[in-house]
């Protein structure tokens, strides 16, 4: 387990964070937890939390991968979301704080765990698989490189979900707006060689809300712990559905 | 009825199903496809949402010879590579299986939208890896893993995800299956399992269970295995009174990064990355002449740990070993390894373009597991013959049907989540089409799948999780690591049966009903544990060296004695053999010769 640190070189570091249970809880309230940390070597935010939990066991969040691919532990760290497990102490910490919340906009279930339903819903809005009518090949579909190339930046998405809960157009309409994280994934099979449904995907993009609430304010791509840009995935769909109409 | 009260099997709500999957990764999401389609009453159910499972991380790729790399390629000799990789005690007529299913199987995925890399001719694109060869190890290195960049474990899981969605899959997410239900003729009837998010318990009832749990790497303390890798599915059979097969071959993996234990791939060495000591020196040409760095990873892993205890290591404690990528340049780096750059970058603080990676072996895999047929059908033993058990299957790392033997090669372990997630899905669809009887479990069997659960309720005092988990990993890491001796072994079994105990009577602090943690961490704890015992049992009996499985008191292999799986019972703690399967149909079976690389 990451708690197995040497005695010799701690610090005392205070955690203030964000806690509900449900079954006990009238509402939330932020808690202090002391933890000791090292000072020679840097640790992760999840790490800190393991050590906060060994002190509290009725802490909750959830956590997985401990190495940022699964996308389990999106948070809000000092104000900003990020994954807990590959942020870092020394950049987290600002004036000697380390202040954690559930991502915003979303339900909370119970301390930094949030109810991630409409998320997901909105994700299967876009028909997240490749479709394809023609016959399957009996080896594989052929791509070239450069083809290939166009879904870098997309096929990488986690879902973790930190863009949409940062993204101030999901939070007033989350049920309509499908927000960054579908639209980056709506836009990864339009720009698939290999997907033969990019007229009906368009379709069903020509819906105001579901496009066009984004105003590229951007909080998505600061976010985003995998360096992607859902703004530039909105653009590029809102232009093909222009030129669609040009043409 | 909420996880929190003491419960009574005759108060517990029943859903029926025709099957159900425990598990999302890659072998429980190819199942439960092959059932979906099918127009079956099936459901997966997973404890993590089912992108968060294990599968997630595989970075380097799938092998199989599909050849996209050289046209010749055989899948013959992907065979022969992979009985040789498993020190001979791979079940020759499940390799071939998998071997010459897996191109239908890795075409397949291609199809349903896996983002592979891709060839100048806009193949799938294949990298070299360890312990592969063409012509029956005459031929030299061959380049035969699919890979997704550095992605594949990812780009796998997430496509299969999306392939679910798109066949209508029913999806129990984020819910925890505790322990099966076994009828009084010992068929298997269902799991009791519970919502995390509401506490809600059901026994769930199904006329199949697959069990696709994954793998347990955090019995030891240092581990590229995520926080959820508990074995769970381990645990559940042992306590149903089902065997384990080989669960003493755990693979070290030459390179987690130092500290961290996070995984740098094998793809590194592939593309021509190799290991230095502190002198500089590429020590590999000393132990593999031939292969070098892509020598078997048992083979490497050894190699390392000699260097370190000779004093060859890097770093102030010389407790490390470096990786080293700059040669290849930044743009084979950061195209063909984008994620190893991020991991590096985060967990090591360097950039591998420009400085070496310091790294040291680290478990990573467990070969044994629950012994199955080619269909995924659980088998036990029975006064030495092997039986079938009613209702039961498994797939992925959780089962060893077994492909991989003593030491699995790299890739193929996403190789047989989908070959034999795929088969264990068409035998349901094909039995469920006979029209099976959904068998019957009295409210006896159904309280006894509630004890553990119960207990852990009622619990006033005892030992808290944190502590007994970090005994147990130290334990394990210290006497059952890549070298092993009888002495430090016998001293780590009494360890654990001091535990034991303390693990089946643990205290848990919190006992509210939504969204407890403390409460899953308790369950997998006793899991990890029943996997740990058998690990360090069996790995006491097998008095020999093989694969993994490195003996300082009984260096030599000894296909006399022990050319066999070993089976572990953890009712009885008694290790019996079991044989292995020689019998291929097409080809003729590889004989046992001496391992050199
Ligand atoms: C870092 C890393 C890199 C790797 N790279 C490669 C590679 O390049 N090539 C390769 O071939 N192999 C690789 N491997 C090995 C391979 O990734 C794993 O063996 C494989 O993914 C296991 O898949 P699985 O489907 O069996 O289990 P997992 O993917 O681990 O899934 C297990 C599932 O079971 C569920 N589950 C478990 N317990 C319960 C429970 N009690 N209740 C409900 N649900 C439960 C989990 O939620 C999860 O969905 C790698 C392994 C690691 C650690
Ligand atoms: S750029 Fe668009 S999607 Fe991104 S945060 Fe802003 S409004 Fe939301
Ligand atoms: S786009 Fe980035 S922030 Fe958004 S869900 Fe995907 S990985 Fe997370
Ligand atoms: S635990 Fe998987 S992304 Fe952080």
């Amino acid at each position: 387990m990451s708690a197995v640190i040497p005695v010799s070189h701690l610090q005392t570091l205070r955690m203030n964070i964000y806690r509900f249970n449900p079954s006990i809880d009238d509402k939330p309230y932020m808690q202090d937890i002391d933890i000791e940390v090292p000072t020679d070597k840097d640790i992760m935010v999840l790490d800190a939390l393991h050590l906060a939990k060994v002190k509290d066991p009725s802490l909750s969040y959830r956590s997985s991968c401990r190495e940022g691919v699964c996308g389990s532990d999106g948070m809000n760290i000092n104000g900003k979301n990020g994954l807990a497990c590959i942020m870092p102490l020394s950049e987290a910490i600002k004036r000697n704080k380390l202040t954690l919340r559930p991502m915003p906009g979303l339900p909370v279930i119970r301390d930094l765990i949030v109810d991630m339903k409409t998320f997901f819903d909105q994700l299967e809005k876009v028909q997240p698989y490749l479709i394809t009518k023609s016959k399957n090949p009996e080896k594989e579909r052929v791509q070239s490189p450069q083809e290939r190339e166009s879904l870098d930046g997309l096929y990488e998405c986690i879902l973790c979900g930190c863009c949409s809960t940062a993204c101030p157009s999901f939070w007033w309409n989350p049920d309509k707006f499908l927000g960054p994280a579908a639209l980056l994934q709506s836009w990864r099979f339009i720009a698939d060689s290999r997907d033969e449904a990019t007229e009906e995907r368009l379709d069903d993009l020509e819906d105001s809300f579901s496009l066009y609430r984004c105003h590229g304010v951007m909080n998505c791509v600061s976010v985003c712990p995998k360096g992607l840009n859902p703004t530039e995935a909105i653009s590029n769909i809102r232009n093909k559905l222009i030129s669609r109409k040009g043409s | 009825m909420k996880v929190n009260e003491v419960i009574n099997a005759k108060d517990l709500p029943v859903m029926d199903f025709d099957g159900i999957i425990i598990g999302g990764g890659g072998a429980g999401l190819r199942a439960s496809l092959q059932l979906a389609e099918s127009g079956l009453n099936t459901a997966v159910i997973s404890k993590v949402f089912p992108t968060r499972s294990h599968t997630v991380s595989a970075q380097g790729g799938i092998t199989c010879a599909i050849q996209s790399d050289d046209p010749d390629d055989d899948w013959r000799w992907h065979m022969f590579d992979t009985v040789k990789g498993s020190d001979y005690i791979g079940d020759q007529e499940a390799i071939e299986y998998m071997c010459s299913e897996g191109p239908k199987a890795v075409f397949e995925l291609e199809h349903m939208g896996l983002p592979f890399s891709r060839t100048k001719e806009g193949k799938i694109y294949q990298r070299p890896f360890g312990g592969q060869s063409k012509d029956y190890g005459k031929g030299g290195q061959a380049t035969r893993t699919c890979a997704a960049a550095d992605r594949t474990g990812h780009s796998l899981l997430h496509t299969l995800y999306q392939a679910n969605l798109k066949a209508g899959t029913k999806f129990l997410n984020e819910w925890f299956a505790i322990d099966m239900v076994l009828n009084e003729d010992g068929a298997v009837v269902g799991v009791i399992a519970f919502e995390i998010e509401s506490g809600e318990i059901f026994y769930i009832r199904s006329k199949a269970t697959v069990l696709a749990t994954g793998g347990a790497g955090r019995i030891y303390a240092s581990t590229t295995n995520a926080l959820i890798n508990s074995g769970d599915g381990i645990g559940m059979a042992l306590r149903a009174g089902l065997p384990v097969q080989d669960i003493e071959m755990w693979q070290f993996h030459p390179t987690g990064i130092h500290g961290a234990g996070t995984l740098v791939t094998e793809g590194c060495r592939g593309e021509g990355g190799y290991l230095i000591n502190k002198d500089g020196e590429r020590f590999m040409e000393r132990y593999a002449p031939n292969t070098k760095d892509l020598a078997s990873r048992d083979v490497v892993a050894r190699s390392m740990a000699l260097e370190i205890l000779e004093g060859r290591g890097c770093g102030p404690k010389a407790d490390h070993l470096f990786l080293k990528l700059d040669h290849l340049g930044p743009e084979v780096v950061h195209k063909r390894l984008p994620g190893i750059t991020e991991l590096s970058k985060t967990f090591a603080g360097v950039d591998p373009a420009v400085q070496p990676i310091p790294v040291v072996p680290t478990c990573h895999y467990m070969m044994g597991g629950v012994p199955t047929n080619l269909n995924g059908q659980v088998i036990t033993v029975k006064e030495g013959q092997d039986t079938i058990i009613e209702g039961l299957y498994a797939a992925g790392e959780v089962a060893c049907v077994s492909v991989h033997g003593g030491n699995r090669l790299g890739g193929n372990s996403l190789l047989d989540l989908v070959v034999f997630g795929r088969s264990a899905g068409i035998h349901i669809e094909e039995l469920m089409k006979q029209g099976i009887e959904l068998k019957k479990a009295s409210f006896d069997d159904i309280d006894k799948a509630l004890e553990r659960l119960n207990r852990l309720n009622s619990s006033t005092k005892g030992e808290q999780v944190p502590v007994l988990k970090q005994r147990m990993q130290h334990n394990m890491q210290n006497n059952f690591g890549v070298f092993r001796r009888e002495d430090l072994m016998v001293k780590g079994i009494e360890k654990l049966n001091n535990m034991r105990g303390e693990v089946e009577n643990m205290f848990l602090q919190d006992k509210s009903s939504a969204f407890n943690t403390a409460r899953i961490e308790a369950l997998e704890m006793q899991n990890l544990f029943e996997v740990s015992e058998a690990t360090a049992i069996t790995a006491n009996e097998r008095k020999e060296s093989r694969g993994a499985h490195a003996r300082d008191d009984y260096p030599d292999r000894d296909d006399e004695g022990w050319l066999k799986h070993s089976i572990y019972f953890s009712g009885t703690k008694e290790v019996s053999k079991r044989d292995v399967n020689n019998r291929p149909k097409t080809v003729q079976a590889f004989q046992p010769s001496v391992r050199t690389y």
